[in-house]
């Protein structure tokens, strides 16, 4: 499977590719001014509504009870997307939607295609596809068009080239679109990427987008964006091609209401984004003259057959918990080698990835800080799904010298004799490698310790002996 | 009132000055001190490095240890969010047990409505407000409060205070490059402050910010929470 073999080439796991990626001082330095901008965006903007808090729990409670009920509401919504004039495809992996994709493409007679932003295209890697099967994927977010002439993958959800600053940016535009005269200030840079698109909207017969939710009582398909290339594409495109996963349906059009308060506040800090596309099938006279809408399993249907996992599903995609994330911030997105970055991504990766995925650093790529769960506008607790996805690793992989090591630990905790044992045996062992009450050696797993920090050793009086001694007197 | 005192396997074993400090604080408001000595440790390390079955136990063992006591309190918001948050789950029959676990700031202010604990210090301190205390124990502001009312404390305040030190139990090990980034911007944070000591209320926090303190050769100490109350 494709899909599988995408994700299997993961080249390096995250603690290396980290240590890495913490030395680039351009992209931390970026993604830094990015964060801090977003960051407090979003608190202003979810300040400004009282009932903040409220739409949180109605967010999480709609997008549950979407969950749980898409054994009725996907054919609903096929039903009512079929009856509208679309065409609805089920895929069960990303091989299978890549397929129908470049089908479709290749009978709407199309020799390019454009792209909207989509993170569920990303993670089925249909670009390749189309590129294999001989059709020009173009895409057409700014951001995105910028990693697809750098040939780099887009390093965070929303902002795909939150690494690059302008002058980079400026740099790739001169070399790629042949623009030698180009600054970097950005409405030229803007200007320049909406010369280079706009040409290619004209004359655009296939677009490509995925969706921000789809409502099954109508059959309406939802894409939110900010620079109006997505209005674009789903309207002046002959044929239209929505690749969805199947847990963004939600059941009725009242929970748009809540969803587009929440998603363009917690995303980008917006009270609401500029463009907001709804379709319902195809309209006489009106739009694409065809809809096919793919329907995306994907790992999902095993996702939600974990109940302790399944809330990682309720994901709007904002990437609220990304801007927030320290780990993220010193890191950039590219260290995760995933298309989901960051907490979101080191819980749903996982799980969309299923047994035979890589072997997992994710889950642990977190100091479980919480700052991500604060802000997630569907409530889900990404620490303790993290934990979750720890001990699916710890049970499944072998996990050596650390795995013995909190296993005795574990044994030493559980008596009391041998903890103080322990304690006794720990301060006798260390001796050699202590002077002046600090560790001067850092052996095996304490090396990473000792590349930035001190250590006290232990001192000749425990606590509880102090305790002890005290009592006796 | 009779305490018991979980002064965590951490602090137990490598900070007891901070053990010693929670006793004096407590003992000088006048509630009596138990410290039942079958403690280890509540499994928070293994819940959080992903070893459930480990961590079970050992949220088990916790329960039995501190079945008796009246109220248990701890001079780690790690921890005590640890027990509050976790242990019910893991082990539902030591809820109970769980419920009357707080840690020192959340006891003396929510719990005793107590803030002049009758100490005194000299100096300008800076608060790192540690992430379980923040956002799994929620204590708010009641070890600012504490501070704030001891006589020559100085309070500068921690740009980007909330943000993560970086420590995170094993993320400090398996991850080291990254946590070391994450407290080069924590260490920053608490030069510009212009503190003389930085505090916090988690002991393995302030070991790690402490030891990276030291190794940067700053004359910057780390002192916990206990540490100042007690003086």
């Amino acid at each position: 499977m494709r899909e599988l073999a995408a994700r299997s080439a993961r080249p390096v796991a995250f603690p290396s590719a980290a240590e890495a990626a913490v030395t680039d001082e351009q992209t931390r330095t970026n993604v830094r001014l990015a964060q801090d901008t977003i960051r407090a965006r979003r608190v202003a903007v979810a300040a400004e509504l009282d009932d903040w808090e409220a739409l949180r729990d109605a967010g999480a409670a709609l997008r549950d009870r979407s969950l749980s009920r898409l054994r009725d509401l996907l054919p609903l919504l096929e039903d009512r997307v079929t009856r509208s004039g679309g065409v609805v495809h089920w895929a069960r992996d990303a091989e299978e939607a890549n397929e129908i994709v470049v089908r479709v493409a290749r009978a709407a007679g199309a020799r390019e295609v454009l792209k909207v932003k989509s993170l569920t295209t990303d993670e089925i890697g249909l670009n390749a596809a189309l590129e294999r099967a001989g059709l020009r994927p173009l895409e057409t977010d700014l951001a995105e068009l910028v990693c697809q002439l750098a040939d780099e993958r887009p390093s965070h959800l929303l902002v795909p080239a939150i690494h690059k600053n302008r002058t980079e940016i400026r740099d790739l535009f001169r070399e790629r679109l042949g623009l030698e005269e180009l600054t970097d200030e950005p409405r030229e840079l803007a200007e320049a990427a909406r010369a280079h698109l706009r040409a290619a909207f004209l004359r655009a017969k296939v677009a490509i987008s995925g969706a921000n939710a789809a409502v099954a009582e109508t059959g309406t398909v939802c894409v939110v964006e900010s620079e109006g290339n997505g209005r674009m594409c789903t309207t002046l495109a002959d044929t239209l091609i929505t690749v969805m996963g199947i847990e963004k349906v939600v059941a009725e059009w009242r929970d748009l209401e809540v969803l587009l308060q929440l998603l363009p506040r917690s995303a980008t800090g917006e009270r609401m984004n500029p463009y907001t596309s709804l379709w319902t099938g195809v309209r006489e006279g009106d739009g694409p003259r065809a809809f096919h809408l793919v329907l995306l399993d994907a790992g999902r249907t095993r996702a939600l057959a974990d109940p302790v996992a399944r809330p990682v599903l309720r994901c709007i995609r904002c990437s609220a918990c990304i801007n927030a994330c320290p780990v993220y911030r010193q890191t950039g997105g590219h260290a995760y080698h995933t298309v989901y970055a960051g907490p979101i991504g080191a819980i749903l990766e996982p799980q969309l990835a299923g047994p035979r995925g890589q072997p997992g650093s994710l889950p642990f790529a977190s100091s479980l800080c919480g700052a991500c769960a604060d802000v997630c506008p569907v409530r889900i607790d990404i620490p303790g799904l993290l934990v979750h996805e720890r001990g699916r690793v710890v049970r499944s992989e072998r996990q050596g010298l650390e795995g013995a090591s909190l296993r005795l630990l574990g044994r030493v905790f559980a008596s009391r004799e041998r903890y103080e044992r322990a304690q006794r045996l720990a301060r006798r062992l260390q001796r050699p490698a202590v002077r002046e009450g600090r560790v001067r050696w850092f052996v095996g797993p304490l090396a990473g310790w000792g590349s930035s920090r001190e250590l006290p050793a232990v001192p000749p009086q425990t606590f509880r002996e102090w305790w002890a001694d005290r009592d006796r007197a | 009132m009779r305490v018991a005192l979980f002064v965590t396997c951490l602090a137990d074993t490598l900070a007891p000055g901070v053990g010693r400090a929670a006793v004096t604080v407590l003992e000088r408001l006048g509630l009596g001190v138990d410290f039942p000595r079958e403690q280890t440790c509540c499994g928070q390390l293994h819940w959080n490095a992903g070893y459930a079955d480990e961590a079970t136990a050992l949220a088990a063992r916790f329960g039995e240890v501190f079945a008796d006591a009246e109220v248990i309190v701890t001079p780690s918001g790690s921890c005590a969010g640890h027990v509050r948050e976790h242990v019910p789950t893991l082990v539902p029959r030591v809820a109970h047990v769980a419920a009357r676990t707080f840690e020192l700031s959340q006891l003396l202010v929510e719990r005793l409505g107590v803030e002049d604990v009758g100490s005194t210090y000299a100096g300008r301190l800076t608060y790192h407000p540690t992430c379980h205390s923040l956002r799994l124990l929620r204590v708010g502001d009641a070890p600012e409060r504490l501070l704030r009312a001891v006589p020559g404390v100085e309070l500068a305040e921690l740009p980007e205070a909330t943000e993560c030190c970086g420590f995170g139990g094993m993320f400090s090990v398996k991850n080291a490059a990254v946590s070391s980034a994450m407290l080069a911007a924590k260490l920053d944070a608490i030069a510009s402050s212009g503190a003389d000591a930085v505090c916090a209320c988690d002991a393995s926090c302030l070991l790690h910010i402490g030891g990276g303190l030291e190794r940067r050769g700053s004359p910057v100490r780390a002192v916990h929470l206990a540490e100042v109350l007690a003086g």
